[in-house]
C-alpha cells in the first residue's frame, strides 16, 4: 500500500500527474457531453423534417411510412395509465409502510427493500416473458393494453416507492410528535399532515414512473402487442410509441424518418417529465432545508 | 400500538401492499420456472452448451453463442464505461467549477432517462453506418459495446458521485493539511476509501448491461455464431428472446424461458453480491 505512491512518483513527477489527471477528467466530461448532444441533435434534426402538428393526431399509413402517430399516442397513454393506476396505490401503501410503520433495519423492512432492489434489477425482457406467461396466457388477457399496463406496473414499483419513501422520511420528526401530542390517530396524521408535507415527492415519484413506463419497449412487445390501430378498449392490443420506433427502424424499410420523428416525440415527452420530477425534488429539498 | 382501531386496519392494508411487492418477485420466479420446466425436465442441462447448434425447431438448443454474446458485450461495455464513469464522477466532485458541475450532473441525469430503443435507433442509423465505413459490417459486437457503454455510463457516474459525496470531509482536510496535490489525494486517499462503492457500482452496471435488450438487438447484427473478432455480429440472450418469442412454441418457447431464468438468476446473484459487500446498508 505505502509503496504505491512512491512508485508512481518515479513514473511521473507529481505536478505532471496532477495536470494529466485534470486534463483527462475534463476530456472525459466534455467527450461524454458532446456524444450526448450529438445523439439529441441528430434525432431532433432528422425527426423535425417529418414532424408537423398533424403528425400527432393522424393515423399511421403504409405500415407507418407515412401518416402520423395518433392511435399510438392513445395506446401509449392507456398503457401508462393502467400501469400507474395499479402501481400508485400499491406503491403509496408500501412507501408509507416502509417509512412510517416499520423500524429501519427490521426484518420486514429489509425483506421488502431487498425485493425492491431485485425488482429494479430484473431485465425488462424478463418482465416481458413473465407478463406474457402470466397476464396474457395464464389470466387469459391476451395481447392487450391491460396486460402491458399490468406488466409495467410491476416494473415501475421500485422507483415509485423509493421516491415517495425518501420524501416521507425527510418530513421532520417533530411533525409526528406534535400530531401524537394533539391526540391525532396515526391515520389522520398521515392523511392530514405527513402525506401533504411529502406531496411533491409523491408527484415526482409518479412522474418518474411515467418516464420509466414510457421508455419501456422490451416488456411490451409480447404483452401489449404490435397492432397500430386505435384501441377500442383496454382489452385490445395497442402499440406503444417505443415499440413503434423499434418496429419502424427494424422491420419497415423506409420507415427511418417516421421512426426519427416518433423518437423525437418520445424523447421530448420524457425529458419534460424527468426534468419536472427532478426540479420538484430539488425545489422541495431546498425549501425543507430553509424551513428547518 | 395505537389506541385507534382505524390505525390497526390501515396498518394491515399497508402491510398487504408492502408484501405484494415481495409476492411479485415470487410470482415472476414461479412463472419463469413453470414455463421453462418442459425444457428443464426433458433437455439435459449440459445440452444448452454442448448441442451442435441453435436450431430450436429441430431440437438443437446450443445457447453458447448467445451466452458469449451477452458476456462479451457486457464485459466490453464495462471496460469502457467504468473508467469513463468514474472519471466523470471525479470531474463533477473535484475538478469542475460548481456551475459546470451542476450542468454536467443534470446532463448525465437526462442521459439516464433516454429510452434504450432511442439509443438503439441512433446506433442503427448513425453509429453503425460510421463503423461500417471503417470496418464492415456496421452492426457488430463493437457497435454493441459502444452503445451499451454509452447507456451504462450514467449508471456508473451517478452511483459513483453518490459514493464520492459520502467520503468524510476529514479525509480531504487531512490531505490538504499534508500539502498533497489533488490527484495524489484522489489516488492515494479517495479512491481506496470508495472501493466498496465502486464494486457496487460496477455490479449494478453489469446487471443493466447484461439485461439490456432493445439497443443490443438493434445494433449487434443478431447472427447466431460464436464471434471470432471484435467486428463480428453477435446475438445476445436478451435479443434472442425478443427475436424468437413471437413464433416460439413448445420446447422452443420453454428454452427461451430458460434463458430468461438464467438472466434472472444472474441479476439475483448481482443484487445478492451488492447486499453482501455493503453489509445490508443500502442507500435509499
Amino acid at each position: 500500500m505505502s509503496e504505491r505512491p512512491s512508485r508512481s512518483r518515479h513514473l511521473l513527477p507529481p505536478r505532471a500527474a496532477d495536470r494529466l489527471a485534470t486534463f483527462a477528467t475534463w476530456l472525459v466530461a466534455l467527450g461524454g457531453t458532446s456524444v450526448f448532444v450529438w445523439l439529441l441533435t441528430d434525432i431532433a434534426g432528422r425527426g423535425i423534417e417529418r414532424f408537423s402538428p398533424g403528425f400527432l393526431v393522424e393515423s399511421p399509413l403504409d405500415a407507418g411510412r407515412s401518416g402520423g402517430i395518433g392511435p399510438i399516442l392513445l395506446s401509449t397513454g392507456l398503457i401508462v395509465g393502467v400501469a400507474l393506476a395499479v402501481a400508485a396505490p400499491i406503491g403509496l401503501g408500501t412507501s408509507v409502510f416502509l417509512a412510517e410503520f416499520v423500524p429501519k433495519g427490521s426484518r420486514s423492512e429489509s425483506l421488502i427493500g431487498c425485493s425492491l432492489d431485485v425488482l429494479a434489477g430484473i431485465p425488462s425482457i424478463v418482465f416481458g416473458l413473465f407478463g406474457n406467461a402470466f397476464f396474457c396466457v395464464y389470466l387469459g388477457l391476451g395481447f392487450s393494453i391491460l396486460s402491458g399496463g399490468l406488466t409495467l406496473a410491476c416494473m415501475v414499483l421500485p422507483i415509485l416507492i423509493r421516491t415517495v419513501e425518501a420524501g416521507l422520511r425527510s418530513v421532520p420528526g417533530h411533525y409526528r410528535l406534535s400530531a401524537a401530542a394533539l391526540g391525532l390517530s396515526q391515520t389522520s396524521s398521515l392523511i392530514h399532515l405527513l402525506l401533504p408535507a411529502a406531496a411533491p415527492s409523491l408527484i415526482a415519484g409518479l412522474m418518474l414512473g411515467v418516464g420509466r413506463a414510457m421508455a419501456e419497449t422490451a416488456a411490451l412487445i409480447f404483452t401489449s402487442g404490435y397492432v397500430d390501430r386505435a384501441p377500442g378498449s383496454i382489452l385490445d392490443s395497442g402499440r406503444s410509441l417505443s415499440v413503434h420506433v423499434y418496429d419502424l427502424s427494424m422491420n419497415v424499410a423506409g420507415g427511418d424518418s417516421t421512426a426519427a420523428a416518433s423518437a423525437l416525440v418520445l424523447v421530448g415527452v420524457l425529458l419534460v417529465f424527468n426534468y419536472l420530477a427532478r426540479s420538484l425534488v430539488t425545489f422541495w429539498q431546498n425549501s425543507k432545508i430553509m424551513s428547518a | 400500538l395505537s389506541p385507534f382501531p382505524t390505525d390497526a386496519r390501515v396498518a394491515w392494508l399497508l402491510r398487504l401492499a408492502a408484501f405484494s411487492t415481495f409476492a411479485v418477485i415470487v410470482l415472476i420466479l414461479g412463472f419463469l420456472v413453470r414455463e421453462s420446466w418442459p425444457a428443464l425436465s426433458r433437455v439435459a442441462p449440459g445440452r444448452f452448451l454442448s448441442d451442435p447448434s441453435w436450431h430450436p425447431t429441430e431440437g438443437l438448443y446450443n445457447l453458447g453463442p448467445m451466452l458469449a454474446g451477452t458476456l462479451l458485450t457486457s464485459a466490453g461495455a464495462l471496460a469502457l464505461a467504468v473508467p469513463l464513469g468514474v472519471a466523470s464522477a471525479l470531474f463533477g466532485r473535484y475538478y469542475a467549477p460548481s456551475g459546470v458541475a451542476r450542468l454536467h450532473a443534470s446532463l448525465i441525469e437526462l442521459l439516464a432517462g433516454i429510452p434504450s430503443v432511442v439509443f438503439g435507433f441512433w446506433g442503427l442509423t448513425t453509429l453503425a453506418p460510421l463503423v461500417n465505413q471503417w470496418h464492415p459490417p456496421g452492426t457488430s459486437l463493437f457497435t454493441g459495446i459502444l452503445i451499451l457503454a454509452l447507456m451504462i455510463l450514467p449508471t456508473v457516474a451517478l452511483t459513483m458521485s453518490g459514493t464520492l459525496a459520502a467520503v468524510p470531509a476529514a479525509y480531504e482536510h487531512g490531505a490538504a493539511a499534508l500539502g498533497l496535490s489533488r490527484w495524489t489525494t484522489i489516488r492515494g486517499i479517495v479512491l481506496p476509501s470508495v472501493r466498496t462503492g465502486l464494486a457496487t457500482s460496477v455490479m449494478l452496471a453489469a446487471g443493466r448491461a447484461a439485461g439490456e435488450t432493445m439497443a443490443v438487438l438493434m445494433v449487434c447484427g443478431n447472427v447466431v455464431r460464436m464471434p471470432t473478432g471484435l467486428f463480428d455480429p453477435v446475438r445476445t440472450l436478451t435479443a434472442n428472446i425478443a427475436l424468437e418469442m413471437a413464433y416460439a412454441l413448445g420446447n422452443h418457447r420453454a428454452v427461451l424461458f430458460v434463458s430468461g431464468l438464467v438472466l434472472m438468476v444472474l441479476v439475483l446473484a448481482l443484487v445478492g453480491a451488492v447486499e453482501f459487500t455493503t453489509g445490508g446498508r443500502r442507500h435509499v
